[in-house]
């Protein structure tokens, strides 16, 4: 049962998963809650572009793709303001536009694709110790960003609006929040691949919320049920002789139902005890 | 708070508002009445430094709120909460205090203080650990006023803060404000409810696209500014002491009398 952990390249993808799984899920809280679901899922494919121009300039990947990550998710905040233009369809636009380039530039220079296979769909064999270290360097600075920002971004993401005219300031709040979820999205590019990530900063905090009422419980649970199912995840990819981005979020998506299961099974329990204690 | 000659509205589109002068001192209590589009919310707005001010002034305790954003507490309509949002009672209330000790990840003591004492007042504290979606609509409207509260405001403003609440709760609730404002709150407050303003407030403003009437309900409440207001022909009657403004009924029971009888308008429907 242990025998994966016996090679190295297998503990470094474990660690590597876990701790990605583990941030995508304590930002998805944000991210599910602040109604942003497309945005991951558009950020990601959006970093692709980043992750191949990077490549093609020899820019160092995590800084080049962070940063276009980031400039993304301006542009689409930016593209959003305008009236016009609903925000759903600024990232329709924005992150389209640069996962075609990155396609662009991979078919000009066929020699890019091996490497952006694992991008794409995620390879914990692809995985190397500087991997690791930037995914445990952006987990410990977006913990201690959620920790020491708590009040101030649990206000802006409950009622963005109303929490500037408390003085809370909102528009850095967005800012940081934008070039954290850019962070998260590049260090676990290599594990999760582009098309699975999505799924992996949704899945757990919507998994926790049908656990919890509270938010800071749902924050802890998030984070754990990510952490778990990104472990979970490749354990069952070496068995299964399958991807690692798919492996985890088929995993999360277990996870998922089951807790369906759970709060469905709750609310009939609590509704039956009304009745009983009504009847007597 | 004053306003002087002002035009405000939104970026792309021409003022809501025009023409505004308009003066609340420290310690008035106002409610602000026009039909739905007549700019109730956006000078609500304009005071918060939200909406885009074309020309004039708006002072907040003498400070243009172009220069800085004013720091006053706000009640936004309750339709506009996210009832899903996993936060308790006390959470919403503490978010009062999110802008205060900066410096601090955590609410201090003293945020505590400020956010339990409001909810005591409020009657909330014994549903601190609650879900806000499992409150009462007057309950959840507390919730949202300890929220503003919290942050020592001595400006507040209240969106609809007794819309689709029943009559008890719409009372409750005014109650309150009145018992605020005794204490030296100065609340301005937009609603739909012309005769729960009437009862409840020294002062109305009548508004659409400008100032249309502006004084205690008797003087301000007339037929000719209603239908200015309104664009409808509405009644007042004064009732002991009381200024309630009335829709024309329908003449139902008189037409059936007149068909009955085979005279009047027999073809009317």
């Amino acid at each position: 049962m242990l025998e994966p952990f016996e090679y190295d390249f297998f503990v470094r993808g474990a660690a590597a998963a876990t701790l990605a799984g583990g941030l995508c899920g304590l930002i998805g809280v944000y991210v599910v809650l602040r109604r942003m679901a497309y945005v991951g899922h558009g950020l990601s494919h959006a970093i692709f572009g980043g992750a191949v121009v990077s490549y093609a300039l020899s820019v160092n990947f995590f800084l080049g793709a962070s940063a276009w990550g980031f400039a993304s998710a301006m542009l689409i905040n930016l593209a959003a303001r305008k009236r016009k233009i609903g925000e759903d369809a600024a990232i329709g636009v924005v992150t389209t536009a640069s996962f075609a380039l990155g396609v662009a530039i991979i078919s000009r220079f066929q020699t890019f694709t091996r490497s952006f296979d694992a991008a794409l769909f995620g390879n914990i064999l692809a995985v190397g110790g500087g991997d690791v270290l930037a995914i445990a360097a952006v987990s410990a600075a977006a913990a201690v960003g959620v920790f020491v920002g708590y009040k101030r971004i649990l206000f802006t993401t409950f009622d963005p609006e109303t929490a500037g005219f408390y003085g809370v300031p909102t528009a850095w709040v967005d800012a940081l929040f934008s070039l954290t979820l850019a962070a998260v999205i590049v260090v676990s590019l290599q594990t999760l691949g582009v098309t699975m990530i999505a799924a992996a900063i949704v899945i757990p905090p919507v998994t926790a919320r049908l656990l919890t009422n509270d938010f800071n419980r749902m924050t802890l649970l998030s984070t754990g049920i990510g952490a778990g199912c990104g472990l979970g995840g490749v354990y069952a990819s070496w068995h299964l002789d399958i991807a690692s981005g798919p492996s985890v979020v088929l995993v999360s998506a277990s996870a998922f139902l089951a807790a369906l299961a759970w709060s469905a099974l709750r609310d009939k329990l609590a509704a039956s005890a009304w009745r009983s204690r009504d009847r007597t | 708070m004053e306003l002087r000659g002002a035009a405000c509205g939104y970026d792309g589109s021409p003022p809501v508002l025009s023409g505004l002068e308009l003066t609340v001192e420290r310690g008035g209590f106002v409610g602000l009445l026009g039909p739905s589009g007549a700019g109730k919310t956006t000078l609500l707005r304009t005071l918060l430094g939200a909406a885009r001010l074309f020309e004039g002034e708006a002072l907040v305790e003498g400070r243009s709120v172009r220069e800085r954003k004013p720091r006053v507490g706000y009640v936004p309509q309750l339709e506009a909460i996210d009832w899903r949002f996993p936060v308790t009672v006390e959470q919403v209330a503490l978010m009062g205090r999110a802008a205060e000790n900066w410096a601090f990840p955590w609410h201090r003591k003293s945020d505590k203080q400020a956010a339990f004492g409001m909810m005591e007042r409020l009657g909330i504290a014994g549903l601190a650990k609650r879900h806000i979606r499992e409150l009462s609509g007057g309950q959840q409207q507390r919730v949202f006023l300890a929220r503003a509260l919290a942050s020592s405001p001595r400006l507040l403003l209240l969106d609809e803060p007794v819309m689709g609440v029943d009559i008890k709760t719409r009372d409750d609730a005014l109650h309150l404000l009145h018992d605020l404002n005794h204490q030296g709150v100065t609340i301005i407050m937009t609603t739909h409810e012309i005769n729960a303003v009437a009862a409840h407030l020294p002062r109305v403003v009548c508004l659409n696209e400008s100032v249309v009437a502006d004084g205690p309900p008797r003087e301000a409440l007339t037929p000719a500014t209603l239908k200015r207001t309104y664009g409808a022909d509405l009644r007042v009657i004064e009732h002991e002491g009381m200024t309630l403004v009335t829709e024309s009924p329908h003449r139902f029971g008189a037409a059936a009398h007149s068909r009955r009888n085979g005279g009047g308008d027999a073809g009317a429907v």
